[in-house]
């Protein structure tokens, strides 16, 4: 109990004024001013991965991977997988896993699909203002419920999550071809299609650029809010400089993404037609409409800030994160891990429906075999993410990050006209590679 | 003792519960007054953490009562236990080795903010608080738990029972994993909390421990109970006897685990 020194190579203070500042090393190197900033190295190799290997994709096809155009597409393709890879590290840190997603996100769109093409215009007519948000509510409801079944049998019934969730793989599936006995339908609601990101599915160059701001502001509040309720108490503090590196990093990484996403245009013809699908009028001249942010990534990113929030500032979180650490102490402790398994898997059940909005959005029509392999799509972005299958670690940022990496090799290799069975070897090579390193950086470093 | 006189704080009576065929505890009844240190002895496996975790939710016993302040007590789970004020400190550490100190210690309690947000300030204010009373040493608030050593852990664990005023503590070889400078904080912090008025169940191999902290002895043998005594009734080798033979002094309460004195004449014949 007086163990008090720390990792070897750390220098400490011996002689620290007040006790509690012991625990802020002076920067020194690289390493040392990382760790000051109290960044993850994980991440930011994770980030380091993704810049290589988007310039390595910019230089072998000759400039087409960092352009505008393919950033935008990059960002609307990963959002599915990428909404749901956060629900996945919650399954996930609980020591669970969940192969149902990808059947799930097809049935649900199945359901929605009919819902709102089949069933709501007998009722209210066609392009009703409201069918988009009846049809995500009933989405979100069937993917909550589905959720609850498979989490009550998990939880409460003991079944592991493993066959539970295979058998769900099957069952939706199944489910979803029954939903229409296999007919694809379309077309969807005029407003619910906006949701993939198509034509006027992109907040435009001003919102764009409100939503940046809004983000940009949000970091900065945040970095300094939690430094002043630190400070209130008296605690160690990150040195002033390395917060301050933090936001600008940060900030300019947001603006940036804004300049870009605005920098490509939609096309003159695509947006013509779209004032006059609405019956606007048309101008002669040039409209000069530029994307700017895509909604599906408007989608990703409020998820992941509610999901990071949940993870971070809510019990249930914190009872996740206990659970994955050691079911036994959570138990003990009071918690009711058999009703918490459940919400998580409700919880997969509502971003499973969420994804589905989007991918069937995007494709303008919910046909049954809609999210196949994305369950291991999923599984994929949140374990290169950082997230520990041993349970108990894992972020939300990294895992979308880790779907970004992904869905960057898929796309560059697409570019480059790579066969689709050679795309599977070198994915699923990452994948192995990704966690090996992980391993092996954990090992070194001596956390679980 | 005019201890005696009250209600027992904890009164457990005729307790059973098998695993498979095996009956781990047996017609155990042990009770516990205000203020008193209770120490349980007995071999490996003989029953005693199966017990304690009866008492602390941790199992359904299949049979028995629990008495809590002369009330019956319906136990089902920790979080009931932790509504009768008993706390316990698990032999094998009850933490969750991926969270930090404050985190574990207010793990199931966490304090909120007004938005019923996690406030993580206020519980490492609080950790900071209780650990620089149990031990000043104590600086890894930021680092998971994982990374501190065994009696850092302990600290933590003992810690969380204090912090949230247990009036029944119940401490499972709580000095196992530590060194002798760590022993007798852990010694020191039994002798206050028994002056404040708390009860204490205290498991431990170390008879001479027991005898230091105990005001009674409760042995254990193959899931019953040999018999209790108070610790100035009998000496050392008598409770060794009852914890080897079986064999209960004549200082002692015999339970149903005892073994008959013909019995044992005839063992010591052979
Ligand atoms: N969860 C369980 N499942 C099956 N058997 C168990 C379980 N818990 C305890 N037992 C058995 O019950 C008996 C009593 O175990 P217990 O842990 O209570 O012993 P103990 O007195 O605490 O021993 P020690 O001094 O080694 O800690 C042992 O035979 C043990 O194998
Ligand atoms: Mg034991």
């Amino acid at each position: 109990m007086s163990d008090t020194q720390q990792a070897a190579g750390v220098p400490t203070p011996v002689h620290a004024r007040n006790p509690v500042h012991v625990d802020q090393n002076r920067p020194r190197g690289v390493g040392g001013m990382l760790r000051a900033m109290e960044v993850d190295v994980r991440m930011i190799g994770m980030i380091v991965a993704l810049i290589v290997i988007w310039v390595v994709f910019d230089l072998v096809t000759g400039g087409l991977f960092i352009t505008p155009r393919n950033l935008f597409n990059l960002s609307v393709q990963t959002s599915s997988v990428a909404i749901m890879a956060t629900g996945m590290v919650f399954v996930i840190v609980a020591r669970h896993i969940d192969l149902s997603v990808g059947s799930l996100l097809g049935f649900c769109a199945m359901m929605m699909g009919t819902f709102q093409t089949n069933w709501l215009p007998a009722h209210l007519g066609f392009n009703y203002p409201a069918t988009w948000i009846l049809a995500i509510a009933f989405g979100i409801i069937v993917g909550l419920v589905v959720g609850a079944l498979q989490g009550f049998i998990i939880g409460y019934l003991s079944v592991p999550a493993f066959i539970v969730t295979l058998g769900g793989y099957l069952a939706w599936r199944g489910a979803a071809w029954w939903v229409t006995t296999g007919q694809t339908v379309a077309p969807l609601d005029r407003n619910f299609t906006l949701f993939g990101g198509g034509i006027g599915g992109t907040l435009g160059a001003t919102w764009s650029w409100v939503f940046g701001i809004i983000a940009v502001a949000a970091i900065i509040f945040f970095a300094f809010n939690g430094r002043r309720m630190r400070k209130a108490f008296d605690f160690p503090l990150k040195p002033m400089w390395a917060e301050i590196v933090n936001v600008v990093v940060l900030s300019a990484v947001m603006i940036a993404f804004v300049i870009v996403m605005n920098a490509y245009p939609v096309p003159e013809r695509a947006a013509k037609m779209y004032l006059q699908a609405r019956n606007m009028p048309v101008p002669d001249e040039p409209l000069n409409w530029s994307q700017g942010i895509a909604l599906p990534v408007v989608a990703v990113a409020v998820v992941a800030l509610i999901m990071t929030y949940v993870a971070k500032r809510t019990k249930f979180g914190r009872y996740v994160f206990a659970m994955g650490g050691n079911p036994q102490a959570a138990e003990l402790s009071g918690i009711n891990t058999r009703r918490i398994t459940m919400y998580i898997f409700m919880l997969m059940g509502v971003l499973a429906a969420i994804s589905g909005v989007i991918a069937s959005a995007r494709l303008q029509s919910a046909a049954n075999d809609l999210g196949t392999l994305d369950e291991l799509r999923v599984i994929a972005a949140a374990v290169i993410g950082g997230t520990s299958l041993a349970g108990g670690a894992g972020t939300i940022f990294g895992a979308i990050l880790g779907a970004l990496v992904m869905q960057s090799l898929q796309s560059g290799m697409a570019l480059l006209g790579v066969e689709s069975s050679l795309q599977s070897i070198v994915v699923g090579v990452v994948l192995v590679i990704a966690v090996l390193v992980d391993q092996i950086y954990r090992r070194r470093v001596g956390t679980v | 003792m005019d201890a005696q006189n009250r209600a027992p704080l904890v009164d457990m009576r005729d307790i059973h519960i098998s695993f498979g065929g095996v009956k781990a505890v047996d017609g155990v009844s042990i009770d516990l007054y205000p203020g008193e240190v209770v120490g349980l002895l007995g071999h490996n496996g003989a029953g005693k953490s199966t017990l304690i975790k009866i008492l602390s939710g941790a199992y359904q016993p299949d049979a028995g009562e629990i008495y809590v302040n002369g009330e019956k007590a319906d136990i089902h789970n920790p979080r009931d236990a932790r509504k009768y004020n008993i706390e316990t400190i698990y032999q094998t550490l009850a933490l969750a080795d991926n969270l930090k100190a404050a985190e574990n210690l207010f793990l199931g309690r966490e304090l909120t903010s007004r938005t019923g947000a996690l406030d993580d300030v206020r519980m490492e204010a609080e950790t900071r608080k209780i650990l620089a009373r149990l031990n000043p040493n104590f600086r890894k608030f930021a680092s998971p738990v994982s990374a501190l050593s065994g009696g850092q852990r302990q600290s933590v664990a003992i810690a969380r029972a204090v912090y949230f005023n247990a009036k029944i503590l119940i401490m499972d070889e709580p000095t196992a994993a530590l060194g002798v400078q760590e022993t007798a904080m852990v010694a020191d912090l039994v002798k206050q909390l028994k002056s404040e008025g708390l009860g204490i169940f205290l498991i431990s191999h170390d008879i001479h421990d027991v005898f230091d902290l105990a005001d009674r002895v409760a042995v254990m043998k193959n899931g019953q109970l040999v018999g209790s005594a108070k610790v100035s009734d009998v000496s050392q080798d008598e409770v060794l006897g009852m914890i080897i033979l079986g064999k209960c002094p004549p200082g002692a309460i015999p339970g149903p685990g005892a073994i008959p004195a013909e019995k044992l004449a005839r063992i010591a014949h052979v």
